[in-house]
């Protein structure tokens, strides 16, 4: 006499529903952070987890120390220009789809660190989905970032993260994302750009997302 | 207390006479400035003759580009036998910001020596690998010198 009994009583055996709904529904409800803790506002990332905060009620609380097993990085602390090489790595090895929140004012832009040492922004290393202001942010604002991206995987579109270049996936503008730029006409420009030094590229190849929210 | 640090100086100088150019005997600490080329000598003396067997630390100042000499190195001794402390300073030209390494007589000044290299540009003859230690390999200048700029120079600094 459970909720299932009645649940499966009004289900149909067919139902059709958007692909695109079904697929970001599954990617949003399991969230595998990547610990990128820096600095100070990882030990509110830690709290986050926390008994107080559990954050494993919106699906996010697996954090994994590897990349490959992670979708999301959350840049908490500031970046040193000796890390960012390291993080630009860690990013380009988690596998695709993959998000980034940028969690406190020291990753999202330097913050106070307005010196030779500190990237100023995480967002030159690799591209930023949430930022996270404050300093550092409570652990209830790092929750509101989570909810924050989940809604924003739900507008997203399952042909935005093809890895293979096709036409009219670059036309696919569905807000908050931008088309796939791998082996399109435009990264190759960009790469021409880079070899002739026009574009400056500090750390590494930019991922096939880079220019997702540039324009 | 003082009196017994003096008197290691004191030591250092009969040993040989031009080893001291001058003694700062300040807050209870006693500092020796020994010139460059005497500094490898000065060490070795005070470690095999007065068991100041720890290099605590060693490190860079820089006083300032209108300064003459620009730069001074700390060597901080400390005595694990009899537990004092002594400091000796040598002071460097900026166009000839060089000193012989200590890593022969203590190991720890690897490191150290690294991290002045790093930071004020004082090359050490004679280290078994002076690179850069804290900041990237492809930085531009050195940070803690007083005429560097907070941001850093273009083009590495992305501003």
């Amino acid at each position: 006499m459970g909720l299932e009994n009645k649940l499966f009583e009004s289900l149909p055996d067919v139902m059709t529903v958007k692909l695109d709904a079904v697929v970001n529904w599954a990617r949003k409800s399991s969230l595998w952070p990547a610990t990128f803790g820096l600095a100070c506002c990882a030990i509110e990332m830690m709290n986050t987890v926390s008994a107080r905060n559990d954050l494993s009620r919106f699906g996010a609380e697996t954090f994994r120390a590897s990349p490959r097993q992670a979708d999301v990085m959350i840049v908490s602390g500031r970046v040193s220009r000796k890390m960012a090489p390291v993080l630009r790595r860690i990013y380009d090895q988690m596998p695709e789809p993959k998000w980034v929140i940028s969690m406190g004012a020291c990753a999202t832009s330097g913050g106070v660190f307005d010196n030779y040492a500190i990237v100023q922004g995480v967002d030159k290393i690799v591209p930023v989905d949430v930022y996270v202001p404050g300093c550092p942010p409570r652990p209830e604002m790092l929750v509101h970032a989570i909810t924050m991206l989940q809604d924003k995987i739900m507008k997203e579109s399952v042909k935005d993260r093809r890895d293979t270049f096709e036409a009219e996936s670059r036309l696919s503008k569905v807000p908050g994302t931008l088309p796939v730029t791998e082996g399109t006409k435009l990264e190759k420009g960009l790469e021409a750009e880079v070899a002739k030094g026009d574009t400056a590229r500090p750390y590494s190849v930019p991922s096939r997302h880079e220019k997702r929210r540039s324009s | 207390m003082t009196e017994q640090l003096v008197g290691y100086i004191e030591a250092l100088r009969a040993s040989n006479a031009d080893s001291v150019t001058e003694v700062i005997n300040a807050f209870g600490e006693v500092t020796a400035v020994v010139p460059r080329k005497h500094i490898v000598e000065a060490c070795r003396f005070l470690k095999e003759s007065y068991e100041f067997d720890m290099l605590a630390d060693l490190t860079g100042a820089d006083r300032g580009p209108e300064d003459a000499p620009r730069f001074e190195v700390n060597y901080h001794l400390f005595s694990t036998k009899h537990y004092s402390r002594l400091r000796l300073k040598t002071l460097l030209s900026e166009d000839d910001a060089k000193v012989e390494t200590v890593t022969g007589l203590w190991k720890t000044a690897d490191w150290h020596e690294r991290e002045t290299f790093d930071m004020f540009g004082v090359v050490f003859e004679g280290h078994p690998d002076l690179r850069r230690i804290l900041m990237p390999s492809d930085f531009d200048g050195f940070a803690l010198r007083k005429d560097f700029p907070l941001r850093g120079y273009e083009p590495y600094s992305l501003n």
